[in-house]
Protein backbone atom coordinates (compact mmCIF):
# COMPACT_ATOMS: atom_id res chain seq x y z
CA UNK A 1 0.00 0.00 0.00
CA UNK A 2 1.64 3.03 -0.70
CA UNK A 3 2.87 5.09 2.39
CA UNK A 4 3.60 9.12 2.66
CA UNK A 5 5.67 10.15 5.08
CA UNK A 6 6.35 13.67 6.41
CA UNK A 7 9.61 14.32 8.03
CA UNK A 8 10.01 18.03 9.34
CA UNK A 9 13.43 18.36 9.92
CA UNK A 10 16.68 16.11 9.97
CA UNK A 11 16.04 16.56 13.94
CA UNK A 12 13.95 18.79 16.14
CA UNK A 13 15.46 21.91 17.38
CA UNK A 14 17.40 22.81 13.98
CA UNK A 15 13.79 24.62 12.24
CA UNK A 16 12.28 24.36 9.83
CA UNK A 17 10.30 25.93 6.74
CA UNK A 18 6.35 26.54 8.23
CA UNK A 19 5.16 27.08 4.94
CA UNK A 20 6.64 23.74 3.61
CA UNK A 21 5.23 22.09 6.53
CA UNK A 22 1.65 23.19 6.01
CA UNK A 23 2.03 22.14 2.95
CA UNK A 24 3.30 18.55 3.58
CA UNK A 25 0.28 18.77 5.84
CA UNK A 26 -2.19 19.37 3.13
CA UNK A 27 -0.83 16.39 0.81
CA UNK A 28 -2.27 14.07 3.27
CA UNK A 29 0.63 12.16 4.93
CA UNK A 30 0.42 8.64 6.61
CA UNK A 31 2.87 10.11 9.63
CA UNK A 32 4.93 12.19 10.59
CA UNK A 33 8.21 11.37 11.94
CA UNK A 34 11.08 13.00 12.84
CA UNK A 35 14.42 12.78 14.65
CA UNK A 36 15.27 13.51 17.87
CA UNK A 37 19.18 13.01 18.25
CA UNK A 38 22.23 11.06 17.19
CA UNK A 39 25.59 10.43 19.12
CA UNK A 40 27.04 13.75 16.89
CA UNK A 41 27.97 15.91 19.68
CA UNK A 42 29.74 13.26 21.90
CA UNK A 43 29.01 10.99 24.35
CA UNK A 44 28.22 13.65 27.53
CA UNK A 45 24.07 13.53 26.47
CA UNK A 46 24.22 9.88 26.55
CA UNK A 47 26.62 10.12 29.77
CA UNK A 48 24.34 12.51 31.68
CA UNK A 49 20.99 11.43 29.98
CA UNK A 50 20.03 14.75 29.85
CA UNK A 51 18.96 16.65 26.09
CA UNK A 52 21.85 18.63 24.27
CA UNK A 53 19.29 21.32 23.28
CA UNK A 54 17.22 23.85 24.94
CA UNK A 55 13.66 22.84 26.25
CA UNK A 56 12.25 25.71 25.25
CA UNK A 57 13.43 25.53 21.60
CA UNK A 58 12.01 21.52 21.94
CA UNK A 59 9.20 23.12 23.23
CA UNK A 60 8.29 25.58 20.83
CA UNK A 61 8.71 22.84 17.60
CA UNK A 62 7.13 20.25 18.97
CA UNK A 63 4.34 22.63 19.95
CA UNK A 64 4.09 23.32 16.11
CA UNK A 65 4.30 19.73 15.38
CA UNK A 66 1.63 19.00 17.77
CA UNK A 67 -0.77 21.14 16.02
CA UNK A 68 0.52 19.70 12.32
CA UNK A 69 -0.80 16.23 14.07
CA UNK A 70 -4.17 17.28 14.75
CA UNK A 71 -4.27 18.68 11.75
CA UNK A 72 -3.34 15.38 9.19
CA UNK A 73 -4.83 13.08 11.79
CA UNK A 74 -2.13 11.13 11.41
CA UNK A 75 0.64 9.91 13.92
CA UNK A 76 3.79 11.59 15.18
CA UNK A 77 7.16 9.85 15.78
CA UNK A 78 9.81 11.21 17.57
CA UNK A 79 12.74 8.89 17.59
CA UNK A 80 15.81 9.65 19.89
CA UNK A 81 14.11 11.45 22.10
CA UNK A 82 16.41 14.18 23.94
CA UNK A 83 19.22 13.70 21.65
CA UNK A 84 20.46 10.25 23.24
CA UNK A 85 17.38 8.70 23.91
CA UNK A 86 18.12 7.43 27.19
CA UNK A 87 14.84 6.91 29.68
CA UNK A 88 15.26 9.94 31.11
CA UNK A 89 15.29 11.30 27.95
CA UNK A 90 11.72 9.63 27.07
CA UNK A 91 10.33 11.06 30.61
CA UNK A 92 11.49 14.46 29.44
CA UNK A 93 10.02 14.51 26.08
CA UNK A 94 6.95 13.14 27.52
CA UNK A 95 6.20 15.59 30.26
CA UNK A 96 7.22 18.31 27.80
CA UNK A 97 4.35 16.58 25.75
CA UNK A 98 1.75 16.23 28.80
CA UNK A 99 2.21 19.94 28.87
CA UNK A 100 1.67 21.05 25.37
CA UNK A 101 -1.27 18.64 25.54
CA UNK A 102 -3.18 20.85 28.18
CA UNK A 103 -2.04 23.90 26.50
CA UNK A 104 -3.41 23.42 23.82
CA UNK A 105 -6.18 21.15 24.70
CA UNK A 106 -5.90 17.98 22.97
CA UNK A 107 -6.39 14.80 24.22
CA UNK A 108 -4.06 12.22 23.19
CA UNK A 109 -2.68 8.36 23.36
CA UNK A 110 0.76 8.43 24.04
CA UNK A 111 2.95 5.68 23.57
CA UNK A 112 6.66 5.88 24.91
CA UNK A 113 8.97 3.41 24.03
CA UNK A 114 12.15 3.01 26.58
CA UNK A 115 14.93 1.62 24.89
CA UNK A 116 17.23 1.72 28.07
CA UNK A 117 19.00 -1.66 28.78
CA UNK A 118 19.48 -2.75 32.59
CA UNK A 119 23.33 -3.29 33.19
CA UNK A 120 22.26 -6.96 34.02
CA UNK A 121 20.45 -7.86 30.74
CA UNK A 122 23.53 -6.35 29.06
CA UNK A 123 25.55 -8.32 31.41
CA UNK A 124 24.04 -11.41 30.58
CA UNK A 125 23.62 -11.70 27.11
CA UNK A 126 27.82 -11.13 27.44
CA UNK A 127 27.82 -14.12 29.56
CA UNK A 128 25.27 -15.57 27.13
CA UNK A 129 27.48 -14.98 24.14
CA UNK A 130 24.73 -12.67 22.58
CA UNK A 131 26.86 -9.59 22.11
CA UNK A 132 29.22 -9.21 19.32
CA UNK A 133 32.24 -6.30 19.10
CA UNK A 134 31.87 -4.37 16.20
CA UNK A 135 35.37 -2.54 14.39
CA UNK A 136 36.78 -1.10 16.15
CA UNK A 137 35.30 -1.92 19.97
CA UNK A 138 36.62 -1.00 22.89
CA UNK A 139 37.38 -4.24 25.12
CA UNK A 140 34.14 -4.87 27.50
CA UNK A 141 33.80 -6.93 30.80
CA UNK A 142 31.32 -6.95 33.67
CA UNK A 143 33.16 -4.76 35.28
CA UNK A 144 32.87 -2.26 32.75
CA UNK A 145 29.48 -2.15 32.05
CA UNK A 146 29.06 -2.17 36.07
CA UNK A 147 30.66 1.53 35.34
CA UNK A 148 28.34 2.83 32.76
CA UNK A 149 25.75 5.63 33.55
CA UNK A 150 23.48 4.92 30.75
CA UNK A 151 23.52 1.97 28.06
CA UNK A 152 20.87 1.93 25.58
CA UNK A 153 19.87 -0.29 22.12
CA UNK A 154 18.83 1.36 19.02
CA UNK A 155 15.53 0.11 18.22
CA UNK A 156 14.34 -0.94 14.86
CA UNK A 157 11.29 -0.80 13.23
CA UNK A 158 9.70 -3.85 15.07
CA UNK A 159 9.29 -1.50 17.90
CA UNK A 160 8.07 1.12 15.74
CA UNK A 161 5.68 -0.67 14.88
CA UNK A 162 4.84 -2.24 17.80
CA UNK A 163 4.18 0.99 19.25
CA UNK A 164 2.34 2.38 15.80
CA UNK A 165 0.00 -0.85 16.72
CA UNK A 166 -1.21 0.68 20.07
CA UNK A 167 -3.05 3.45 18.14
CA UNK A 168 -1.07 5.75 19.42
CA UNK A 169 -1.33 9.45 18.24
CA UNK A 170 1.94 10.54 19.39
CA UNK A 171 5.10 8.03 19.70
CA UNK A 172 7.78 9.41 21.99
CA UNK A 173 10.87 6.80 21.52
CA UNK A 174 14.09 6.27 23.00
CA UNK A 175 16.87 5.13 20.50
CA UNK A 176 16.13 4.49 17.73
CA UNK A 177 18.35 3.97 14.91
CA UNK A 178 17.73 7.15 12.48
CA UNK A 179 15.50 5.54 9.64
CA UNK A 180 13.55 3.17 11.74
CA UNK A 181 11.06 5.99 13.14
CA UNK A 182 10.27 6.21 9.01
CA UNK A 183 10.68 2.66 7.28
CA UNK A 184 8.45 1.23 10.36
CA UNK A 185 5.14 2.00 8.54
CA UNK A 186 6.00 1.44 5.15
CA UNK A 187 7.37 -1.91 5.98
CA UNK A 188 4.15 -2.59 8.24
CA UNK A 189 1.92 -1.84 5.01
CA UNK A 190 3.98 -4.32 2.59
CA UNK A 191 5.86 -1.51 0.82
CA UNK A 192 9.26 -2.70 -0.92
CA UNK A 193 11.63 -3.27 2.08
CA UNK A 194 14.59 -2.08 0.19
CA UNK A 195 12.71 0.75 -0.53
CA UNK A 196 11.38 1.58 2.85
CA UNK A 197 14.87 1.49 4.18
CA UNK A 198 16.82 3.73 1.49
CA UNK A 199 13.90 5.89 1.42
CA UNK A 200 14.43 6.34 5.12
CA UNK A 201 17.90 7.15 5.08
CA UNK A 202 17.68 9.52 2.39
CA UNK A 203 14.99 10.79 4.45
CA UNK A 204 16.77 10.98 7.88
CA UNK A 205 18.12 14.18 7.53
CA UNK A 206 14.95 16.19 6.15
CA UNK A 207 16.38 18.80 3.23
CA UNK A 208 19.92 17.66 3.93
CA UNK A 209 19.43 15.19 0.71
CA UNK A 210 18.18 18.16 -1.68
CA UNK A 211 19.83 21.39 -3.22
CA UNK A 212 18.65 23.54 -0.30
CA UNK A 213 19.61 21.74 2.92
CA UNK A 214 18.03 24.21 5.40
CA UNK A 215 14.70 24.26 4.41
CA UNK A 216 13.95 21.22 6.14
CA UNK A 217 10.57 19.86 5.27
CA UNK A 218 10.68 16.85 2.80
CA UNK A 219 7.96 14.15 1.84
CA UNK A 220 9.13 10.31 0.62
CA UNK A 221 6.73 8.20 -0.96
CA UNK A 222 7.18 4.00 -0.51
CA UNK A 223 5.49 2.02 -2.73
CA UNK A 224 5.83 -1.78 -4.01
CA UNK A 225 8.78 -0.97 -6.72
CA UNK A 226 10.25 2.41 -4.79
CA UNK A 227 10.36 5.32 -3.20
CA UNK A 228 10.01 8.93 -4.75
CA UNK A 229 11.87 11.90 -2.68
CA UNK A 230 10.29 15.13 -2.87
CA UNK A 231 11.23 18.40 -1.08
CA UNK A 232 8.66 21.06 0.29
CA UNK A 233 9.95 23.94 0.68
CA UNK A 234 9.52 26.54 -2.62
CA UNK A 235 12.73 26.51 -4.55
CA UNK A 236 14.25 23.54 -3.02
CA UNK A 237 15.31 20.76 -5.68
CA UNK A 238 16.10 16.87 -5.39
CA UNK A 239 17.93 15.56 -8.14
CA UNK A 240 19.78 12.67 -9.00
CA UNK A 241 22.83 13.43 -7.39
CA UNK A 242 22.04 14.98 -4.63
CA UNK A 243 19.48 11.71 -3.36
CA UNK A 244 22.36 9.58 -4.21
CA UNK A 245 25.21 11.61 -2.55
CA UNK A 246 23.45 11.77 0.71
CA UNK A 247 24.21 7.92 1.32
CA UNK A 248 28.02 9.27 2.04
CA UNK A 249 26.91 11.65 4.86
CA UNK A 250 28.07 10.20 8.56
CA UNK A 251 28.26 6.91 6.53
CA UNK A 252 31.73 4.55 6.97
CA UNK A 253 30.15 2.46 3.57
CA UNK A 254 28.18 4.34 0.88
CA UNK A 255 25.99 1.41 -0.19
CA UNK A 256 25.38 -0.58 2.75
CA UNK A 257 23.48 0.44 6.11
CA UNK A 258 23.08 -1.88 8.81
CA UNK A 259 19.76 -2.46 10.81
CA UNK A 260 18.23 -4.59 12.98
CA UNK A 261 17.74 -7.56 11.48
CA UNK A 262 19.56 -6.90 8.11
CA UNK A 263 21.03 -4.89 6.14
CA UNK A 264 20.49 -2.39 2.91
CA UNK A 265 22.43 -2.69 -0.09
CA UNK A 266 22.26 0.19 -2.39
CA UNK A 267 25.15 -0.47 -5.06
CA UNK A 268 22.33 -1.28 -7.65
CA UNK A 269 19.62 1.64 -6.72
CA UNK A 270 18.72 3.50 -9.85
CA UNK A 271 18.01 6.97 -9.56
CA UNK A 272 15.57 8.72 -11.76
CA UNK A 273 14.29 12.76 -11.67
CA UNK A 274 10.55 12.38 -12.36
CA UNK A 275 10.85 16.30 -12.69
CA UNK A 276 13.07 18.93 -11.97
CA UNK A 277 12.03 18.77 -7.70
CA UNK A 278 11.34 14.39 -7.52
CA UNK A 279 13.72 11.78 -7.57
CA UNK A 280 12.21 8.01 -7.87
CA UNK A 281 14.25 5.41 -6.69
CA UNK A 282 14.55 1.53 -7.43
CA UNK A 283 16.82 -1.42 -6.78
CA UNK A 284 17.35 -1.21 -3.34
CA UNK A 285 18.03 -4.16 -1.77
CA UNK A 286 17.00 -5.48 1.87
CA UNK A 287 19.04 -8.49 3.03
CA UNK A 288 17.85 -10.35 5.91
CA UNK A 289 20.02 -11.30 8.36
CA UNK A 290 20.17 -12.05 11.96
CA UNK A 291 18.22 -9.84 14.15
CA UNK A 292 20.82 -8.24 16.00
CA UNK A 293 20.36 -4.07 17.81
CA UNK A 294 23.14 -1.81 18.42
CA UNK A 295 24.35 -1.44 21.63
CA UNK A 296 25.49 2.21 22.80
CA UNK A 297 27.05 3.40 26.39
CA UNK A 298 28.64 5.89 28.23
CA UNK A 299 30.97 5.65 30.99
CA UNK A 300 32.44 8.19 33.27
CA UNK A 301 36.03 8.41 32.16
CA UNK A 302 36.87 11.34 35.39
CA UNK A 303 35.90 14.25 35.85
CA UNK A 304 37.65 17.58 34.39
CA UNK A 305 38.55 21.43 35.38
CA UNK A 306 40.39 23.31 32.50
CA UNK A 307 42.24 26.68 32.65
CA UNK A 308 43.23 29.26 29.64
CA UNK A 309 46.20 31.71 29.31
CA UNK A 310 47.14 33.82 26.44
CA UNK A 311 50.53 33.98 25.36
CA UNK A 312 51.20 37.21 23.25
CA UNK A 313 54.43 37.80 24.30
CA UNK A 314 56.20 36.81 21.04
CA UNK A 315 59.57 35.58 22.32
CA UNK A 316 56.90 32.90 24.24
CA UNK A 317 54.86 32.57 21.08
CA UNK A 318 57.83 31.30 19.73
CA UNK A 319 58.72 28.79 22.57
CA UNK A 320 55.24 27.86 23.31
CA UNK A 321 55.56 24.01 23.17
CA UNK A 322 58.79 24.12 24.78
CA UNK A 323 57.19 26.40 27.65
CA UNK A 324 54.04 24.07 28.12
CA UNK A 325 56.57 20.86 28.29
CA UNK A 326 58.58 22.20 30.86
CA UNK A 327 55.61 23.10 32.63
CA UNK A 328 54.29 19.76 32.39
CA UNK A 329 56.75 18.34 33.93
CA UNK A 330 57.41 21.44 36.61
CA UNK A 331 53.39 20.65 37.36
CA UNK A 332 54.18 16.95 37.53
CA UNK A 333 56.69 17.40 40.37
CA UNK A 334 54.80 19.93 42.38
CA UNK A 335 52.01 17.68 42.24
CA UNK A 336 53.09 14.65 43.76
CA UNK A 337 55.28 16.71 46.41
CA UNK A 338 52.02 19.03 47.47
CA UNK A 339 49.39 16.49 46.81
CA UNK A 340 51.19 13.33 46.95
CA UNK A 341 49.80 12.22 43.96
CA UNK A 342 51.78 9.79 41.29
CA UNK A 343 51.34 11.54 37.33
CA UNK A 344 49.45 7.88 36.36
CA UNK A 345 46.23 9.08 38.79
CA UNK A 346 45.55 11.70 36.54
CA UNK A 347 46.24 13.76 33.47
CA UNK A 348 47.77 17.27 32.45
CA UNK A 349 46.97 17.82 28.76
CA UNK A 350 48.15 21.02 27.28
CA UNK A 351 46.51 22.43 23.90
CA UNK A 352 48.09 25.19 21.75
CA UNK A 353 45.53 26.75 20.48
CA UNK A 354 46.75 28.91 17.62
CA UNK A 355 49.82 26.50 16.76
CA UNK A 356 48.09 22.43 16.41
CA UNK A 357 44.40 22.80 18.79
CA UNK A 358 42.44 21.46 15.79
CA UNK A 359 44.90 18.42 14.71
CA UNK A 360 47.62 18.32 17.32
CA UNK A 361 50.46 16.10 15.92
CA UNK A 362 48.65 15.39 12.78
CA UNK A 363 48.97 19.57 12.16
CA UNK A 364 51.60 19.77 9.51
CA UNK A 365 51.57 23.94 9.13
CA UNK A 366 53.48 25.58 11.02
CA UNK A 367 53.09 29.62 11.14
CA UNK A 368 54.00 32.50 13.45
CA UNK A 369 50.86 32.92 15.49
CA UNK A 370 50.13 36.69 16.81
CA UNK A 371 49.70 34.89 19.72
CA UNK A 372 48.50 31.32 21.59
CA UNK A 373 45.66 30.26 24.36
CA UNK A 374 47.24 27.78 26.11
CA UNK A 375 44.40 25.55 26.84
CA UNK A 376 45.24 23.14 30.02
CA UNK A 377 43.07 19.91 30.54
CA UNK A 378 43.58 18.65 33.67
CA UNK A 379 41.62 15.17 34.18
CA UNK A 380 41.26 13.37 37.40
CA UNK A 381 39.44 10.68 39.44
CA UNK A 382 36.84 13.18 40.76
CA UNK A 383 35.78 16.65 40.96
CA UNK A 384 37.64 18.06 43.98
CA UNK A 385 40.96 16.28 43.38
CA UNK A 386 40.38 18.32 39.43
CA UNK A 387 39.87 21.42 40.95
CA UNK A 388 42.75 21.32 43.01
CA UNK A 389 45.35 20.61 40.74
CA UNK A 390 43.86 23.71 39.07
CA UNK A 391 44.45 26.10 42.48
CA UNK A 392 47.50 24.37 42.52
CA UNK A 393 48.40 25.10 38.52
CA UNK A 394 46.88 28.40 38.43
CA UNK A 395 49.98 30.98 39.69
CA UNK A 396 52.53 28.95 37.19
CA UNK A 397 50.31 29.03 34.10
CA UNK A 398 50.39 32.74 34.73
CA UNK A 399 54.02 33.10 35.73
CA UNK A 400 56.28 30.20 34.45
CA UNK A 401 59.53 31.36 33.10
CA UNK A 402 60.87 29.97 30.14
CA UNK A 403 64.47 30.81 32.10
CA UNK A 404 65.57 31.06 35.53
CA UNK A 405 67.55 33.81 34.88
CA UNK A 406 64.63 36.58 33.42
CA UNK A 407 61.88 38.57 35.33
CA UNK A 408 58.95 36.52 36.29
CA UNK A 409 56.84 36.46 33.18
CA UNK A 410 52.90 37.12 33.33
CA UNK A 411 50.58 36.25 30.87
CA UNK A 412 46.88 36.67 30.10
CA UNK A 413 44.29 35.11 32.01
CA UNK A 414 40.68 35.99 29.96
CA UNK A 415 38.33 35.77 32.73
CA UNK A 416 38.60 35.27 36.88
CA UNK A 417 38.42 32.43 37.87
CA UNK A 418 40.79 31.50 35.65
CA UNK A 419 39.55 27.80 35.92
CA UNK A 420 36.80 26.34 35.13
CA UNK A 421 35.23 23.22 36.97
CA UNK A 422 33.82 21.04 33.82
CA UNK A 423 31.91 17.93 36.09
CA UNK A 424 32.34 14.47 34.68
CA UNK A 425 33.93 13.67 31.26
CA UNK A 426 31.94 10.52 29.99
CA UNK A 427 33.21 8.41 27.10
CA UNK A 428 31.53 5.90 24.34
CA UNK A 429 32.23 2.21 25.89
CA UNK A 430 30.29 -0.06 23.64
CA UNK A 431 30.48 -0.29 19.48
CA UNK A 432 28.38 -3.78 19.86
CA UNK A 433 25.35 -5.35 18.96
CA UNK A 434 23.27 -7.62 21.08
CA UNK A 435 21.22 -10.60 19.25
CA UNK A 436 17.43 -10.72 20.53
CA UNK A 437 14.69 -13.01 19.95
CA UNK A 438 11.82 -11.49 20.35
CA UNK A 439 12.84 -7.64 19.13
CA UNK A 440 10.89 -6.42 22.04
CA UNK A 441 12.78 -8.28 24.70
CA UNK A 442 14.96 -5.54 25.32
CA UNK A 443 11.83 -2.74 25.17
CA UNK A 444 9.78 -1.45 26.98
CA UNK A 445 6.12 -0.49 26.12
CA UNK A 446 3.96 2.24 27.49
CA UNK A 447 0.62 4.01 26.66
CA UNK A 448 -0.96 6.79 28.37
CA UNK A 449 -4.39 8.55 27.49
CA UNK A 450 -2.95 12.06 28.37
CA UNK A 451 -5.77 14.86 28.89
CA UNK A 452 -5.59 18.06 28.76
CA UNK B 1 51.05 20.74 -8.68
CA UNK B 2 47.92 22.20 -7.00
CA UNK B 3 46.02 20.92 -3.82
CA UNK B 4 43.51 18.75 -4.31
CA UNK B 5 40.86 21.33 -2.47
CA UNK B 6 41.85 23.28 -5.63
CA UNK B 7 41.05 20.94 -7.89
CA UNK B 8 37.92 19.12 -6.00
CA UNK B 9 34.88 21.31 -5.37
CA UNK B 10 34.44 20.28 -2.33
CA UNK B 11 36.61 18.08 0.44
CA UNK B 12 33.98 17.65 3.64
CA UNK B 13 34.81 15.19 7.07
CA UNK B 14 32.60 14.18 9.82
CA UNK B 15 31.99 11.28 12.30
CA UNK B 16 30.44 8.00 11.06
CA UNK B 17 29.24 7.14 14.56
CA UNK B 18 31.71 7.89 17.26
CA UNK B 19 35.03 4.93 16.07
CA UNK B 20 34.59 6.35 12.60
CA UNK B 21 35.84 9.14 10.15
CA UNK B 22 34.85 9.85 6.54
CA UNK B 23 36.18 11.93 4.27
CA UNK B 24 34.05 12.41 0.82
CA UNK B 25 36.00 14.55 -1.94
CA UNK B 26 33.59 15.62 -4.29
CA UNK B 27 35.43 16.32 -7.37
CA UNK B 28 32.85 18.02 -9.46
CA UNK B 29 33.40 16.59 -12.76
CA UNK B 30 34.45 13.37 -14.41
CA UNK B 31 37.79 15.19 -15.29
CA UNK B 32 38.85 16.00 -12.03
CA UNK B 33 37.46 12.58 -10.98
CA UNK B 34 39.73 11.62 -13.14
CA UNK B 35 42.57 13.40 -12.37
CA UNK B 36 42.33 12.92 -8.45
CA UNK B 37 41.61 8.82 -8.78
CA UNK B 38 44.56 8.77 -10.87
CA UNK B 39 47.11 10.90 -8.78
CA UNK B 40 45.97 10.43 -4.78
CA UNK B 41 47.09 7.24 -3.54
CA UNK B 42 45.80 5.95 -0.61
CA UNK B 43 49.19 5.43 1.49
CA UNK B 44 49.35 9.28 0.65
CA UNK B 45 46.23 9.89 2.74
CA UNK B 46 46.73 6.81 5.88
CA UNK B 47 50.50 9.08 5.88
CA UNK B 48 48.59 12.08 6.48
CA UNK B 49 46.45 10.72 8.71
CA UNK B 50 49.05 8.85 10.72
CA UNK B 51 47.43 5.64 9.68
CA UNK B 52 48.44 2.29 8.42
CA UNK B 53 47.33 2.20 4.77
CA UNK B 54 45.28 -1.34 5.51
CA UNK B 55 42.50 0.12 8.02
CA UNK B 56 41.41 2.98 5.42
CA UNK B 57 38.18 1.56 3.27
CA UNK B 58 38.12 3.56 0.05
CA UNK B 59 35.44 4.09 -2.25
CA UNK B 60 36.22 5.58 -5.51
CA UNK B 61 32.59 6.11 -7.17
CA UNK B 62 32.20 7.31 -10.65
CA UNK B 63 28.53 8.08 -10.74
CA UNK B 64 29.34 10.76 -8.11
CA UNK B 65 32.79 11.88 -8.85
CA UNK B 66 33.01 10.73 -5.77
CA UNK B 67 36.19 9.73 -3.58
CA UNK B 68 35.43 8.62 -0.12
CA UNK B 69 37.61 7.20 2.78
CA UNK B 70 36.73 5.94 5.96
CA UNK B 71 38.52 4.59 9.04
CA UNK B 72 38.58 3.96 12.54
CA UNK B 73 38.72 7.25 14.96
CA UNK B 74 42.76 6.84 16.48
CA UNK B 75 40.75 8.84 19.23
CA UNK B 76 37.22 8.14 20.03
CA UNK B 77 35.25 10.80 19.95
CA UNK B 78 35.08 12.38 23.20
CA UNK B 79 37.94 10.37 24.47
CA UNK B 80 40.09 12.97 26.20
CA UNK B 81 42.35 13.23 23.97
CA UNK B 82 39.91 14.16 21.11
CA UNK B 83 40.30 17.37 19.66
CA UNK B 84 37.55 17.49 17.16
CA UNK B 85 34.36 16.22 18.68
CA UNK B 86 32.71 15.76 14.94
CA UNK B 87 35.54 15.45 12.82
CA UNK B 88 34.76 17.75 10.62
CA UNK B 89 37.88 19.49 10.25
CA UNK B 90 39.97 16.86 9.56
CA UNK B 91 39.42 17.16 5.92
CA UNK B 92 40.90 20.44 5.41
CA UNK B 93 44.27 18.40 5.77
CA UNK B 94 43.70 16.63 3.05
CA UNK B 95 41.85 19.98 0.90
CA UNK B 96 45.69 20.72 1.42
CA UNK B 97 47.05 17.89 0.08
CA UNK B 98 49.45 19.53 -2.77
CA UNK B 99 49.59 16.27 -5.62
CA UNK B 100 53.08 15.51 -6.42
CA UNK B 101 54.47 15.48 -10.15
CA UNK B 102 54.11 12.31 -11.48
Amino acid sequence: MPTRILIPSGVLCLGFDRDALARGVAAKPDLIAIDGGSTDSGPFSLGSGTSKYARSVTKSEWRELMLARAEAGVPLVIGTSGTCGADSCVDWMYQITCELAAELGQSLRVARLYSGQPKARVTEALADGRITALTPAPDISAGTIAQMTNIVALAGAEQIQAALATGADIVIAGRTTDTAIIAALPLARGDNPGAAWHGAKIGECGALCSTNPTSGVIQVDFDETGFTVEPLATGARCTPHSVSAHMLYENSDPFVLYEPGGHLDVTRSRYQALDDRRVRVTGSEWVPGRYTVKLEGARTAGFQTTLIAILRDAHYVANAQAWADKLHGFLTTLVHKRMGLAAETYDLDFRLMGQNGTLGTMENRQGTPVEIAVLLIITAADGDTAAEIGKLANPHLLHYPLTEDEELPTFAFPYSPAQSDRGALYEFALNHVMALDDPMSAFVLDVTEVTP
Amino acid sequence: MKTIGEIAQKVRSKNAGPFWVTIDVFCGSADAYATLTAALKTADIAALYHQPTQVLKRFDIPDLNVIKISFPRPVVQGHRRDRDMHGAQWAVLLAELRLSES
